[in-house]
């Protein structure tokens, strides 16, 4: 047993520190420490920082134009990233659909779209939710009708997050009604630009438009933009959300957001006394403390076992559950620490509303909160990880 | 032993309910002409209430609503100072004039005898903070020190400040809970003398203005339960009502548990309103401590328990959840009302 990272990893973990340093600008970072919310240009700035250094696709392999680390560097990376408050990077065509086009796509497809990604030209996001198949996604109707050389596309998405930057949206659709529901899957790939869809925002209790609900009426979608065979999209999205859950953890965001916590309870004042002396304040912010060490242990142990090969199966769902609940935790405690300050509401200050009076530099915390709720519902539930879990523990039992 | 409504404000929650299941336009006026304003206080003050229950009947019904209706702030907190001074408070309660309480300020978190604003005669200079429904107010009651530390109780004057006198300034902003507050500067502000110590009157009425916001939190956790009861047995996954689940149904009994809990101690803290202190602030702390943290369990298992439909702002119960969970700093958060129990004592 050595809980020690090696001297390549400590060099590696320097060279992270340097390149934030050099080109994070301070301004986008205190935009993300103060929950502020990022324009579109934010992000594509952020990216081809990354991508000219070419740490944007850190896990795809060389040969796509990806870095190609190990779990460990990739680790080490993303905590430092998050430490930085450097704008995390928007993973659908990176961590989601990169992949799967890797995996299961035709060469044309790959030496089409992938480029695209790396150099911004595409914006993707994911047509997978529909508002009768959240939990339950293999329920869903949206149709994929074969027309010659087209499927024509009916049917809605929902939830699908920044979709009003995409210019790509990667959906599951049902192009067999009649087979068992997770038989009958096909994953297409659709230009947003396509006449008959259309994208209406959903602003969410943090006034914050994230989400987006995606209509499709007669969407002519060409046979090409089919990944692998019809009917096996199932088995694709199956693989996809197996990478939306790297990093679910969040260790990063979650020691990030503890030292924002304790910055503002340094700040602010209870009895004439710093907060952060208050008996009871410190005992909550230590608990999640002590939590997080737990989890950041969790954490590499599992990153080590990947990094040795194998696959996480069900300690995606572990991480995913008490990851979250810490994060969301820790959420709670920004709020608390500003105290009557928490109230003022802004959503973003980029929609032109007048900057809120924040004497404790503490920013959105209450929006922040309230935003977080999202981290125990998306990307599949709590409740769907314990189920995950609950299934394979039987199996195991048996 | 009864804990059952009188006939009088049994009368008074079922009109109020009634007006509020349809009101729009001016709702001010509307409370006002029902006789709500007059609810709040006492006979002798123009008012027919004014007790602990009276309080909880009218802000449990106003929590249900989905409005956002400054009543605790332009009514009933600045009303009990007017009343504490002697002061008339008949137009308050006619609906024709609104008062605002600039009290709290950035380093007195939830402590109210921290009071850092200075009176120089009557002549105000300092910062107050979230002053919910300030900007709407026609006058402000303000706290200022005329003499001792930022930290003593003895020393606190309160003066009325007109909106439009010299040296005021309100920066306004929408809270998170809806509605809207301001922060407000004073800078050599003339007042008029309202109490020369006014610690205990602050007191006081801040102790009824905790009983109504823990009535109207109650009031909002009842409609989120509710709406998520509704949820669990019409929205089907997996081609079942997901209340089905037991992950599911067993935390919304959590949830309910949790919520009787709440209306226990907004019955205590109703019953003990007009007690000598320390009882009435013991009983006042443990209810606000209680319900900070019950109401904290309700808001996110009702919003998790809906998946991303509770977090969209169309839909009511996201809503109901911020004001459940923002109730928690209006009045001493959940830890300030812990460590005031346990100052008060075994009372």
């Amino acid at each position: 047993m050595d809980l020690n990272f090696t001297a390549e990893d400590h060099a590696f973990r320097a060279e992270v520190k340097a390149f934030l340093a050099e080109k994070l600008p301070a301004a986008l970072a205190d935009k993300v420490r103060l929950n502020q919310g990022l324009s579109k240009e934010d992000h594509d700035f952020w990216h081809s920082q990354l991508n000219a250094r070419g740490w944007l696709a850190t896990n795809w392999p060389k040969r796509f134009g990806g870095a190609e680390w190990g779990t460990v560097q990739r680790h080490i990376y993303e905590e430092e990233c998050a430490l930085a408050h450097a704008p995390r990077v928007v993973p659908f065509g990176l961590a989601m659909l990169g992949p799967v086009l890797q995996k299961f796509g035709s060469e044309a497809q790959q030496a089409h779209w992938l480029p695209r990604i790396l150099n911004g030209q595409d914006w993707w996001c994911q047509g997978y939710s529909e508002p009768g198949a959240g939990s339950d996604l293999a329920a869903l109707q949206t149709r994929a009708l074969r027309d010659g050389d087209h499927y024509v596309v009916n049917g809605q998405k929902t939830w699908t997050t920044l979709g009003q930057h995409a210019n790509m949206i990667f959906c599951l659709v049902r192009t067999d009604p009649d087979a068992k529901k997770q038989e009958g899957i096909s994953f297409l790939l659709i230009d947003m630009d396509t006449p008959g869809i259309e994208v209406r925002p959903i602003t969410l209790i943090d006034g914050g438009v994230e989400v987006n609900e995606v209509w499709f009426t007669d969407v002519r979608v060409p046979v090409e933009n089919l990944v692998g065979a019809e009917n096996k999209g199932w088995t694709y999205a199956k693989y996809l959300l197996t990478h939306e859950r790297t990093n679910i953890a969040g260790v990063g965001f979650s020691r990030a957001g503890l030292d924002t916590v304790k910055r503002i309870a340094i700040r602010a004042r209870s009895g004439g006394r710093p907060l952060i002396e208050n008996p009871h304040f410190a005992a909550r912010v230590a608990q999640v403390e002590i939590d997080l060490m737990a989890m950041s242990t969790t954490n590499l142990r599992i990153v080590s076992k990947a990094a040795a090969g194998q696959a996480p199966g069900i300690e995606s769902s572990l991480l995913k559950i008490k990851g979250t609940q810490i994060r969301q935790e820790i959420t709670d405690l920004a709020r608390r620490a500003v105290g009557p300050h928490a109230m003022p509401f802004a959503s973003d200050g980029v929609d032109g509303n007048a900057p809120v009076p924040d004497p404790l530099d503490a920013g959105a915390v209450a929006a922040s909160y309230f935003n977080n709720r999202k981290l125990s519902i998306f990307g599949g539930s709590n409740e769907i990880q314990r189920e995950i879990y609950a299934k394979q523990m039987m199996r195991d039992a048996k | 032993m009864n804990f059952e409504l009188t006939e009088e404000r049994q009368m008074l929650q079922d009109s109020l309910r009634r007006y509020l299941a349809g009101a729009s336009g001016d709702v001010w006026a509307g409370l006002a002409d029902l006789g709500v304003i007059g609810a709040l206080f006492p006979e002798e003050k123009g008012g027919y209430g004014g007790a602990g229950f009276d309080l909880a009947v009218v802000f449990e019904e106003l929590g249900r609503a989905d409005l956002d209706v400054p009543l605790i702030d332009n009514a009933l907190l600045p009303g009990l100072l007017m009343t504490a001074a002697g002061q008339d408070v008949e137009p308050l309660i006619a609906g024709g004039q609104k008062i605002a309480v600039a009290h709290g300020e950035t380093a007195a978190r939830y402590d109210l005898n921290w009071v850092e604003t200075r009176a120089d005669g009557d002549l105000l200079t300092g910062e107050k903070c979230v002053v919910v429904g300030g900007e709407a107010a026609d006058v402000l009651i303000v706290s200022a020190r005329h003499s001792g530390t930022a930290d003593v109780q003895d020393g606190i004057g309160l003066w009325l400040v007109e909106r439009d006198a010299p040296g005021l300034r309100l920066q306004g902003y929408e809270i998170a809970q809806g509605g809207r507050a301001a922060e407000v500067s004073l800078t050599d502000t003339p007042g008029t003398p309202l109490m020369t110590e006014g610690y205990a009157a602050i007191v006081q009425a801040m102790a009824a203005a905790t009983l109504a916001e823990m009535a109207q939190t109650l009031g909002a956790m009842d409609v989120a339960v509710a709406m998520t009861q509704e949820y669990l047995t019409t929205r089907k996954q997996f081609g079942r009502p997901i209340g089905s689940f037991q992950a599911l149904s067993h935390r919304l009994v959590d949830v309910m548990v949790a919520v009787e809990q709440a209306r226990s101690m907004v019955i205590l803290a109703a019953a003990h309103l007009e007690a000598e202190e320390p009882v009435r602030g013991r009983h006042i702390s443990a209810a606000k401590n209680l319900i900070g943290r019950s109401g904290r369990l309700v808001a996110e298992e009702c919003i998790q328990m809906h998946g991303g439909i509770g977090m969209t702002e169309e839909y009511a119960l996201g809503r109901y959840a911020k004001r459940i969970v923002m109730a928690d700093h209006r009045f001493g958060d959940t830890d300030h009302h812990l460590e005031q129990f346990i100052a008060l004592g075994a009372a």
